[in-house]
């Protein structure tokens, strides 16, 4: 099987400080990565040079494209690069008004992908808008509500509807669950975890939450100082971890 | 042979506890037949925990061999330990960990899901088993974060239970279950066993022990604090 996305040695410098550096890993279809650390610890910068929003210093990032195969995205054309980011990419980030516009309705917020994508028919895209809503459990009757008027959750799940609508095949997540009540944590988490296997999702999921992790995360990356410390299957580094570091992180949580 | 187990070795080593090493277990060996059940014996901080959670691959092993099914557990990478544990190697815990909201049906059934099956044909299996194992139909759309110690556990085995996985590893299946629930839980053992499974289990459960398995391995105390 060829590997989704096939991360070679990326590096990130801020002037003499590492953001990140030496990470290399490949993702697999269907695979859900987490990757963990303190604030700081370069996670962040990691994702953001990952899906494009930062270009790296040195390595590459290539993704399985549909037409041409394993393509570095790092050395790809900006406008090829945000043709992949409506089509096969997706990313969800923590503060839902940093992926929606606010000044547009639910529906309306799920459509534009959709018309960014080409589709044009305002039945289908309604339609397929109202079914979206549906599936991250937002009532029909918000469709033409701004997400102003959201709840923290469901701005959260507009934004996944927003994302998801085009059927992408990776999905970058930065604290997905990060300031939302912790039942409403539970939704979420049941939400994406059934998405994730109905649509053979890959996601990449930063986040600082072991829980949230546990629960959907294939495999894990702990990262310190800009750099991977510890890397395995999600229940084996939380349950064994080997590095100081890990264990540090593992040992100072309540209950994982 | 559906489990070979040879020289295994395994020590942690505390970081944050002065780097002290503690080695639970050296050169270890075991096989496991389909249809045979094997019981792990010893102490309690023997290593018999130890042992199963190395098998099903979240404990690392520090040399030698683990193979399951045809995988190296020891040495796989993390998406054949992920494929080896969907549909070949089952593991019911003591513990239930679910994402909170979740209904008890679809906790159950999630195995099946996992494979790609039906839906709604999970959930009637899933049914089938709760009912076998007296979950009061009742509680099935309910969470099961708030059942008790029994009925968590009950969940735990129905979830090992649903798919007929050709190994399967148990912890203490009967710990607190009543006498009529221990017998439900020794049938599906004894079923499972009858269908060619491989079993290896911890079984403080004497009497269950004796029913259900065909010959035990005492884990040895070798752990000993090395610094």
């Amino acid at each position: 099987m060829t590997p989704l996305l096939q991360v070679n040695d990326i590096a990130k410098f801020y002037g003499a400080r590492v953001g990140c550096e030496n990470v290399s890993f490949d993702l697999y279809p269907g695979e859900v990565m987490g990757i963990v650390g303190e604030s700081g610890s370069g996670k962040s910068t990691l994702l953001n040079c990952l899906a494009g929003h930062l270009p790296p210093d040195r390595g590459a990032v290539k993704f399985d494209t549909r037409v041409n195969g394993l393509v570095d995205t790092v050395t790809m054309s900006e406008p090829e690069r945000r043709m992949l980011s409506r089509t096969d990419w997706a990313f969800v980030h923590q503060h839902a008004r940093d992926g929606l516009r606010m000044s547009v309705s639910a529906g309306g917020n799920v459509g534009e992908r959709l018309m960014a994508v080409g589709a044009r028919h305002y039945g289908d895209i309604r339609e397929t808008a109202v079914d979206w809503l549906g599936r991250v459990e937002i009532d029909e009757s918000r469709v033409d509500d701004r997400p102003s008027a959201f709840s923290g959750g469901m701005q959260q799940r507009l934004q996944i509807a927003r994302n998801l609508v085009t059927g992408p095949r990776l999905v970058f997540m930065d604290e997905p669950t990060g300031g939302l009540d912790v039942s409403v944590q539970a939704r979420l988490l049941d939400l994406l975890r059934g998405l994730v296997r109905e649509m053979g999702l890959s996601a990449i999921i930063v986040t600082h939450d072991l829980a949230v992790v546990r629960l959907l995360a294939d495999r894990l990356m702990v990262m310190k100082d800009g750099h991977v410390v510890e890397a395995g299957l999600t229940d084996q580094v939380l349950d064994d971890p080997q590095h100081a570091y890990t264990q540090l992180l593992v040992s100072s949580v309540l209950q994982v | 042979m559906m489990i070979e187990i040879e020289q295994v070795s395994k020590q942690f080593t505390l970081h944050n506890q002065g780097g002290a090493e503690i080695s639970v277990m050296q050169e270890a060996n075991l096989s496991v037949a389909a249809g045979e059940c094997v019981a792990l014996t010893g102490a309690s901080g023997a290593g018999k925990s130890t042992l199963m959670r190395m098998i099903y691959g979240n404990y690392l092993t520090n040399a030698g061999r683990i193979m399951v099914a045809g995988v190296d557990v020891a040495s796989a990478e993390p998406r054949d330990i992920l494929a080896l544990r969907r549909d070949r190697l089952g593991y019911v815990s003591q513990f239930l960990r679910v994402v909170p909201r979740v209904s008890t049906v679809d906790v159950v059934a999630e195995p099946l899901l996992a494979l790609g099956q039906d839906g709604a044909q999970a959930r009637e299996q899933a049914k089938i088993l709760l009912n076998r194992l007296n979950i009061p139909q009742r509680l099935w759309s309910l969470s099961p974060t708030t059942f008790s110690g029994g009925e968590q556990q009950r969940v735990n085995i129905a979830r090992g239970f649903i798919h007929p996985y050709p190994v399967l590893l148990l912890d203490e299946p009967t710990a607190s279950l009543d006498a009529a629930n221990r017998e439900v839980v020794l049938s599906l053992i004894t079923d499972a066993k009858a269908r060619g499974a491989a079993i290896v289990g911890i079984f403080h459960d004497l009497d269950a022990r004796d029913r259900v398995c065909d010959r035990s391995i005492e884990i040895g105390q070798s752990a000993q604090a090395l610094q």
